[in-house]
């Protein structure tokens, strides 16, 4: 038995052989051509083969495993289409009259020497794009077939110095058990392509993993980041117990995705989904989403240089609402400014942009960029269950301003003949603490609440989240936090409103008991987490959760509170 | 010829999807377009160039443009870059 460390980079613990994954090295011999532009017009052949083939391991990789394994294959695409590889092949070509695969081989190589010099885990990553692309090329050259080393013929652990994106499209998905490379860190393409996955991933384990053989028993333990080489009897069943634990729960969760989320003495809430862009539109209904509880509209802004018009976001809004039926499906209106903005949305330097003009007040400075977000919407929500809800709300004259522009839209498009959504729900994010401590007057001016716990911990803790030094303050965790929220669903409640949460704390098994002793009516989180979130909240009782939520609020801190749910509510353990 | 300096504040540098949105602005005018950082000079319209320039956060970088549009370049990526490439 041997243990060997690494970077923990996918959860969970695998059990089983070693497959030993190597690459079959291509062969690439320089030859005298006397044709340049017969050779030029080989490469372009190549190079649009090649492009082809990358725009379907794109589909494959999206469906998948996910948007961001799949932006892999994009980056090379533009490696594919970058002038300075394609002038130097061109030239050498011309000038020493070599055949194209030398030329292309010797450069891609340049460029691969030349990041990887410069010591950086993203720039090694991308030497191994550029030798992926440039290898997939020549093997277009030549006229080889990509196929994959080897085939798996049972489930197996893959080894690999480091997998490409192009290994890892042609690998049989269903007997991957789990990873193990030399080679890569917590963002190298295998750690992604493992989390898209969801099966469990050890890189950047170093030169040991050369001892590894075929067929070794390996277990890859993706919390410690550790692989066990041929354990003893003994840790393999330890292990063992830990992976079938689980297994079971995730089994378990799973199993009961679909059903309603019903306290075991009949209180039940809704777990809905916060999703970014039509791609999340199946991978929310998968996994046992009763809507959307958050759809963040900036997908439409991003990636491009100009707004997006009324009818390109009437029709994605459409589509995505749509999609879910009578299921509640809640957009928030455009988020930008603070941490995030847009180039071609001129916003003034400011010295604190988490303070400045961001969200709503960036909205109703600019009716231009606002009015056809809010007429797209009203378009979009008739005849499904679209509901509004606008973020950075911190007083009752933002929800009367704001509340005006929607009416003038309705106005507008009534005239102009449009169907609307006369009866659509009006929401506000709450996550400024003014709206928490004014929650009453709030609630009588919209239909419902959503708890944006990211902001309101940073902003009621004064601890900046994207700063590493007081992040951990900023957790939603704190008693000042939860206090909170409690006056919010309390205010709600006693007007009839209902309320929901959508930060990152809605899908923390730890928070979930507390949130429903506080009333919570909507936990709205990524969509891998819903199967969890659901077969908790369906193995205790409210009587339960109220319990804890009145001691957890008396606690005196961050820890405190962790401990105490962890020991209260033995459900929330699970690996 | 025109040029202009600027400070890369974004935290991964011209990397990633702050380089990828460097050189697919810079393709779109004509003008010949170059980025040094330090002693090493990239065109700006190759992703491989601009990578191999390791500009990480707070690099300064240098921008040359060459064309009938280089003014209109050199202003479309100061701006990109002043604008920390739409995120922080």
């Amino acid at each position: 038995m041997e243990t060997i460390s690494g970077i923990p980079a996918s959860y969970g613990i695998a059990i089983g052989p070693a497959f030993v994954f190597g690459h079959a090295e291509l062969e690439i011999e320089t030859v005298s051509i006397d044709d340049p532009e017969a050779e030029w017009q080989r490469f372009e052949k190549a190079r649009e083969e090649s492009r082809l083939q990358l725009e379907d391991a794109y589909s494959v990789t999206l469906e998948d495993c996910g948007e961001e394994a799949a932006g892999i294959f994009n980056a090379q695409m533009m490696m594919l289409d970058d002038p300075e590889l394609i002038g130097t092949v061109k030239e050498r070509v011309q000038n020493e009259l070599i055949n194209v695969e030398a030329a292309l081989y010797e450069t891609a190589e340049k460029f691969a020497c030349q990041l990887e010099a410069i010591e950086d885990e993203y720039l090694s990553a991308r030497a191994l794009d550029i030798r992926d692309v440039s290898s997939r090329c020549l093997r277009n050259l030549l006229g080889l077939y990509d196929s994959p080393a080897a085939s798996l013929g049972k489930p197996s652990i893959i080894v690999a110095q480091d997998l490409t994106p192009s290994d890892t499209v042609l690998l049989e998905k269903d007997y991957v058990l789990g990873f193990c490379t030399a080679k890569g860190g917590s963002t190298s393409h295998t750690a992604i392509l493992a989390r898209g996955l969801g099966i469990p991933a050890v890189v950047g384990a170093g030169d040991q993993v050369g001892q590894i053989d075929q067929d070794d028993t390996l277990v890859v333990d993706g919390d410690a980041g550790e692989v066990i080489i041929n354990p003893t009897a003994k840790s393999l069943k330890e292990f063992q117990k830990r992976q079938a634990h689980f297994l079971e729960v995730q089994a378990e969760a799973e199993s009961i995705s679909h059903e309603p989320a019903v306290t075991t003495d009949g209180h039940q809430v809704e777990v809905v989904a916060n999703i970014g862009s039509e791609d999340g539109i199946e991978p929310a209904l998968e996994a046992g989403a009763e809507g959307v509880g958050l759809l963040r509209s900036e997908f439409l802004y991003l990636e491009r240089d100009t707004l997006p018009t009324e009818e390109e976001q009437y029709h994605s809004y459409k589509n995505i609402a749509d999609a879910f039926g009578d299921k509640p499906v809640i957009l928030r209106s455009l988020d930008v400014g603070g941490d995030k903005d847009i180039p071609y949305i001129d916003m003034p330097e400011e010295a604190n942009p988490f303070l400045g003009i961001r969200a709503i007040r960036l909205c109703l400075d600019r009716p231009d960029i606002f009015k056809p977000q809010l007429r797209a919407a009203l378009r979009a929500g008739y005849g499904n269950n679209l509901k509004l809800m606008f973020p950075m709300v911190g007083s009752v004259d933002d929800v009367l301003r704001t509340r005006e522009v929607l009416e003038e839209c309705r106005v507008e498009l009534k005239d102009e003949g449009y169907d609307v959504a006369d009866m659509m729900e009006i929401g506000i994010m709450i996550e400024i603490p003014s709206a928490a401590i004014i929650a009453d007057q709030l609630a009588e001016v919209v239909d419902f609440f959503s708890i944006g716990t990211n902001d309101l911990s940073q902003y009621t803790m004064a601890a900046d989240r994207t700063n590493a030094r007081v992040a951990t303050q900023a957790s939603g965790f704190q008693p000042a936090v939860f206090r909170l929220i409690k006056n919010v669903i309390e205010a709600a409640h006693e007007k009839g409103k209902w309320v929901g949460l959508c930060g990152e704390m809605a899908g923390e098994l730890l928070a979930i008991p507390i949130l429903l002793g506080l009333g919570l009516d909507e936990f709205s989180m990524n969509p891998p987490a819903i199967p969890f979130a659901k077969r908790l909240i369906r193995s205790i009782s409210l009587e339960e959760a109220r319990q804890v939520a009145n001691t957890a609020l008396n606690l005196k801190s961050d820890h405190e509170i962790r401990e105490y749910v962890q020991q209260a509510i033995p459900e929330v353990n699970i690996g | 010829m025109p040029e202009i300096k600027l400070i890369v504040n974004h935290k991964v540098g011209l990397h990633a999807r702050p380089a990828s949105m460097f050189v697919q602005t810079a393709a779109k005018f004509n003008a010949d377009i170059q980025v040094t950082h330090g002693e090493n000079t990239a065109n700006a319209k190759s992703i491989l160039g601009v990578l191999t320039l390791g500009a990480h956060q707070g690099a300064e970088i240098l921008i040359k443009a060459d064309g009938d549009d280089a003014d209109e370049a050199l202003h479309a990526l100061e701006e990109l870059v002043l604008n920390n490439f739409g995120e922080s």
